[in-house]
């Protein structure tokens, strides 16, 4: 019954969904390249996000594409006062603590959302969200057409950013070499918890793209967190090109999986991957190797 | 104290326990819920003991121990509602089934060189791998779940009182206790903590390290398989989602580390504080996560301000002393 | 969304104190006072976790079923006893729920309600009729809860088993009466023991009415993306969707279909978890046409009206979460004031053998076999112009169906 157009559609429907999947696996993938943590608040932190685009919509009508630049900009300061504050202070540095203090911090965010926002299913209604456009055999989502041209164009600025400003000098020294950047004169801790900013403010970017055509409530962010682990491994810890090729592997191989096996079982391409490339070629597609 | 007295002292007082709460001729008061409250607390200290086995001891830092435990949930429930095993031996077939997947995982994963964060990412795979296995394929009844029968009789393995219950966790956490102690007195263990330190120094040493992790890996799976049974047997019901849901693997890795990695009695301090603090916080609020909010609060405070968990709080006490 | 917990609910620290006898006895005098003794209900509900809101929603509804019958004068067979509830948080986890039930106990409640998730139900019933404390299932839909010999354990709302074949009777009359426009189904349902249970036993019931099961499409909770459940749908040409998820997926998938230009002659869901009020006025263009068959109120019940003003007046919405366990703690007063005691075994008894009418239901008198109430049934809904009606059973209907749906 498969025939070559539903494969096709598949795979670009594959390709929209692992654009989004990129957008939330970049932030990660720059707090692992850096921190070298498993950062367990990310799923939460994305849930967050999501919730200020839809609070910022439904009190003033912004638009989620238009408050994008807002909701960035607030998950950086979230991101870096929470490492300043909580991460960098209460793990002393240790990274299992660090990833005790994410994971507390992740059962603290969920249920305050909880607790402020209730338990209920929120969506962003948006009369351009239920637009399509007709390709061949396939109808994509508009706005999933935008959120793939803005992960590709996320993908960009991120790594021009951090090949050629100061602050992305640094963040690449500290990654590779933290006391050879500390005694260079760089401050470490402050540009982890800048990496920290950044990395969130991705994920505020991925919320104000992902909620359109999505919904959030508080537990929402689960559904994230695998998917972005696999894609920072598949594409190798730290590296941005990785995250969007692997992004994209990862949506495809989800995509096709469903249709192949059955969306539950299709459900096994994603894990399955994981485990073929860390026994394979632990370092990703485009890692150096650790 | 000496710590073997110490260590007669919290036996005897497990043992005392439940007597405090049971029954007409309860010492203290009659509550089940007591009874309950230790039960779980037992219970989660030898999950975390089966994850410090390999987490604490060997520096096998796993994300996805709920793979074994619900190994051993599925592997002696099928058994036992679809072939008529007695849950007994099914609970030994679990144990079994759960030291060759320890192995097997461990001999693929340690024989490429993944550790650290890698193998922790790897193990969690494993675990969402089995995960969708148990809700596709005929045999686990997918996402309908297993219902084990009621049939409250020892030999079924299912018991009327909850203290039954309480006294099969304590016999659990002692054993986990005994194989901890086990692992800080014997070569195996020794060959352990060396690879956990330096792993390159270890095989200098002429230790086969691979195989010494395997070995760990696979008591440590072994463990967590028969907590998988007990659980199955104390509640009658098992899913995918609660057989191999990541929460679990979650909560092992925190008993163990909050209350001290790499110690005997880490995972049952740990599990205490944790348990209780559940408790607690859940029944200090009504309104909803308020106290899951307090929960998460406390125990990044105990990160932050017990950097090497609450055993170290009571050696830095002894120190002092 | 505001959460009322009641005035006659009792605090958690009061709780707390109640739940060891030692300090019950302290706390005893302040709640027994010179009237007849509070008759105390558990309610167990996961107000935390995944499906926080379903709990949240159970909870409001068996508060304002406590409050309504203390300010009607309390239960006057015991003297105008109170009711009391005992709020507790099952966080979606067995083991919590089961550990509730234990902490219940020992606070003296004379019977449970709860738990919406059938795993945690199986556990805390099964807790409960240790102490032989009546249990009174308000949401839960698998069967294996009143199938198991256990003489405590009541559920006034039809399972499963009656919702598939009241849902496919109407099915099959629509269909009919339309000149069977409609030869295929395919049936998209979570993964898990609601949505697979249910979609099973609609696949086997479809040939009786004439369609033929396409195939059965399973999705995990949370799924991510519908995209390509759209496609095969589209693919594989069926006429019918037929679909039993909860609420996040329920809400994500409708929406898919109609962006995917999904053209079918009907979205019929069985206890589709996000079928409400806000998912229809919320998103109109997207609900408008879809069939339901789920647990509804009698529209024509001015009881059941005012008790959904009451609901909405508190900024809430009018769920069946609310309403099944309002019904839960009304029928349990009934079985109270019948019993003349609060004795957990004549409590029993008087619900084995209750006759209660819930007036505010679609329901008969209640018979109980096996604790499964034989007199309840569902109801087929319609979302039409922004509002949902009842399409059948045709005593209780407000409107008539529209099938199959006009062609975009």
């Amino acid at each position: 019954m498969l025939s070559p157009d539903i494969l096709l559609a598949g795979t670009i429907n594959g390709l929209l969904t692992g654009a989004i999947y990129v957008l939330v696996a970049v932030g990660l993938t720059l707090i692992y390249g850096v921190l070298h943590i498993i950062n367990f608040a990310h799923g939460s932190l994305l849930m967050l996000a999501m919730y200020a685009a839809f609070f910022l919509w439904r009190s003033t009508g912004i638009d989620p594409y238009l408050a994008l630049p807002l909701v960035a900009a607030g998950g950086f300061a979230l991101g870096y006062v929470l490492y300043r504050c909580v991460i960098g202070r209460l793990s002393r540095g240790k990274d299992e603590n660090i990833l005790l203090v994410t994971l507390g911090l992740a059962i603290v965010i969920e249920n305050a959302a909880l607790f402020f926002f209730g338990g209920d299913t929120r969506t962003v209604e948006v009369s351009w969200a239920a637009e399509t456009v007709e390709v061949g055999p396939a109808f994509l989502p508009l706005a999933k057409l935008v959120s793939f041209a803005a992960a590709l164009a996320l993908c960009a600025a991120l790594g021009l950013y951090i090949a050629r400003s100061d602050t992305g000098k640094a963040i690449r020294a500290v990654a590779r070499e933290r006391q050879g950047a500390r005694l260079v004169g760089i401050d470490v801790e402050a540009t982890f918890a800048i990496s920290y900013g950044i990395g969130i403010a991705c994920l505020g970017a991925a919320a104000c793209l992902l909620i359109p055509s999505f919904y959030v409530a508080p537990t929402s962010g689960h559904a994230f967190v695998l998917v972005a682990f696999t894609i920072v491994v598949l594409g190798g810890m730290g590296s941005f090109l990785g995250a969007l090729v692997g992004g994209f592997v990862v949506g495809v191989t989800e995509s096709l999986g469903g249709l192949l096996l059955g969306e539950s079982l299709g459900q096994i391409g994603i894990p399955l991957i994981f485990i073929l490339i860390l026994l394979l070629r632990p370092a990703g597609l485009f890692g150096s190797r650790a | 104290m000496s710590a073997r007295a110490a260590t007669a002292a919290l036996l005897a007082a497990a043992l005392v326990y439940p007597l405090l709460f049971f029954g007409d001729g309860a010492w203290l008061v009659r509550s089940n819920y007591a009874i309950d409250v230790g039960m779980l607390a037992l219970f989660a200290a030898f999950l975390g003991q089966s994850w410090n086995v390999a987490g604490g001891f060997a520096g096998l830092t796993s994300f996805g121990h709920v793979l074994f435990f619900g190994t051993g949930a599925y592997c002696s429930t099928i058994l036992h509602v679809g072939h008529g095993v007695n849950p007994w031996f099914g609970w030994v077939a679990a144990t079994t089934a759960g030291a060759a997947l320890g192995a097997a995982v461990g001999h693929l994963t340690f024989r490429v060189g993944l550790r650290g964060s890698y193998f922790a990412l790897i193990t969690l795979a494993f675990a969402e791998t089995f995960r969708v296995l148990a809700n596709s394929v005929g045999f686990t009844r997918g996402g309908l779940g297993i219902l084990i029968p009621l049939d409250q009789r020892a030999a079924a393995l299912q018991f009327h009182d909850p203290i039954w219950f309480y006294y099969l966790a304590l016999a659990l956490c002692a054993s986990g206790l005994a194989i901890a102690w086990w692992l800080t007195r014997s070569r195996f263990g020794t060959y352990l903590a060396a690879i956990r330190e330096n792993e390159d120094a270890a095989r200098a040493l002429g230790i086969d390290v691979v195989r010494q992790k395997v070995r760990c890996l696979a008591l440590s799976g072994a463990m967590a398989a028969a907590g998988g049974t007990f659980y199955a047997q104390k509640y009658l019901y098992i899913d995918p989602s609660i057989a191999f849901g990541v929460d679990r693997s979650v909560e092992m890795l925190l008993v163990a580390m909050i209350g001290g990695a790499g110690t005997v009695f880490g995972p049952l301090v740990g599990a205490g504080a944790v348990v209780a603090l559940g408790e607690a916080t859940r029944a200090l609020s009504d309104a909803r996560g308020l106290g899951l909010i307090l929960y998460g609060l406390l125990l990044v405070a105990i990160v932050g301000f017990l950097p090497n968990g609450l055993v170290g709080l009571v050696r830095a006490a002894r120190r002092d002393a | 969304m505001s959460m009322q917990t009641g005035r006659n609910s009792i605090s958690r620290r009061r709780f707390l104190a109640g739940s060891t006898a030692v300090a019950g006895a302290l706390a005893m005098p302040r709640i027994a006072g010179a009237q007849a003794a509070a008759v105390r209900i558990g309610l167990i509900h996961p107000v935390s976790g995944f499906v926080a809101y379903n709990g949240q929603q159970g909870r409001l509804g068996a508060v304002m079923a406590i409050d309504e019958v203390n300010q009607a004068g309390g239960i006057r067979a015991l003297g105008g006893a109170k009711l009391e509830a005992l709020l507790g948080d099952s966080q979606s986890k067995v083991e919590v729920g089961v550990s509730e039930v234990e902490k219940m106990n020992e606070a003296g409640v004379a019977a449970y309600v709860g738990c919406f998730q059938s795993p945690v139900g199986i556990a805390a019933t099964q807790a409960a009729a240790k102490y032989g404390t009546p249990f009174v299932i308000d949401v839960g839909a698998s069967d294996a809860l009143v199938s198991r010999g256990l003489t405590n354990v009541f559920r006034l709302k039809p399972g499963f088993g009656r919702c598939v074949d009241d849902a496919i009777a109407t099915l099959g009359e629509l269909n009919k009466a339309a000149g069977s426009p409609a030869k295929s189904v395919v049936l998209v349902h979570e993964s898990g023991e609601f949505g697979t249970g249910t979609a099973k036993l609609l696949a086997g019931k479809l040939p009786s009415i004439g369609l033929e099961a396409k195939e059965l499409i399973a999705h995990d909770n949370p799924t991510r993306n519908f995209d390509n459940v759209a496609l095969k749908i589209r693919a594989l040409r069926a006429d019918i969707v037929m679909m039993s998820n909860y609420q996040n997926e329920y809400v994500l998938l409708a929406k898919t279909l109609l962006q995917q230009k999904v053209n079918v002659a009907a979205m019929f869901s069985v206890l589709g978890g996000g079928f409400n009020y806000k998912f229809v006025r919320e998103q109109p263009d997207v609900a408008e046409f879809m069939l339901d068959h789920n647990h509804w109120f009698n529209p024509k019940s001015t009881k059941a009206q005012a008790l959904k003003k009451a609901v909405e007046a508190k900024g809430g919405l009018f769920t069946f979460e609310v309403y099944l366990a309002y019904n839960a703690v009304m029928l349990i007063a009934d079985a109270l004031e019948r019993a003349g005691s609060a004795d957990k075994a004549k409590l029993t008894a008087a619900l084995a053998a209750s006759t209660w009418t819930p007036e505010i239901m679609p329901y008969g008198p209640t018979r109980f076999v096996n604790g499964q109430n034989q007199g309840g049934q569902g109801a087929t809904l319609q979302a039409l112009k922004g509002d949902i009606e009842v399409v059948r059973p045709e005593a209780f209907a407000s409107a008539a169906a529209v099938f199959p749906r006009p062609k975009a």
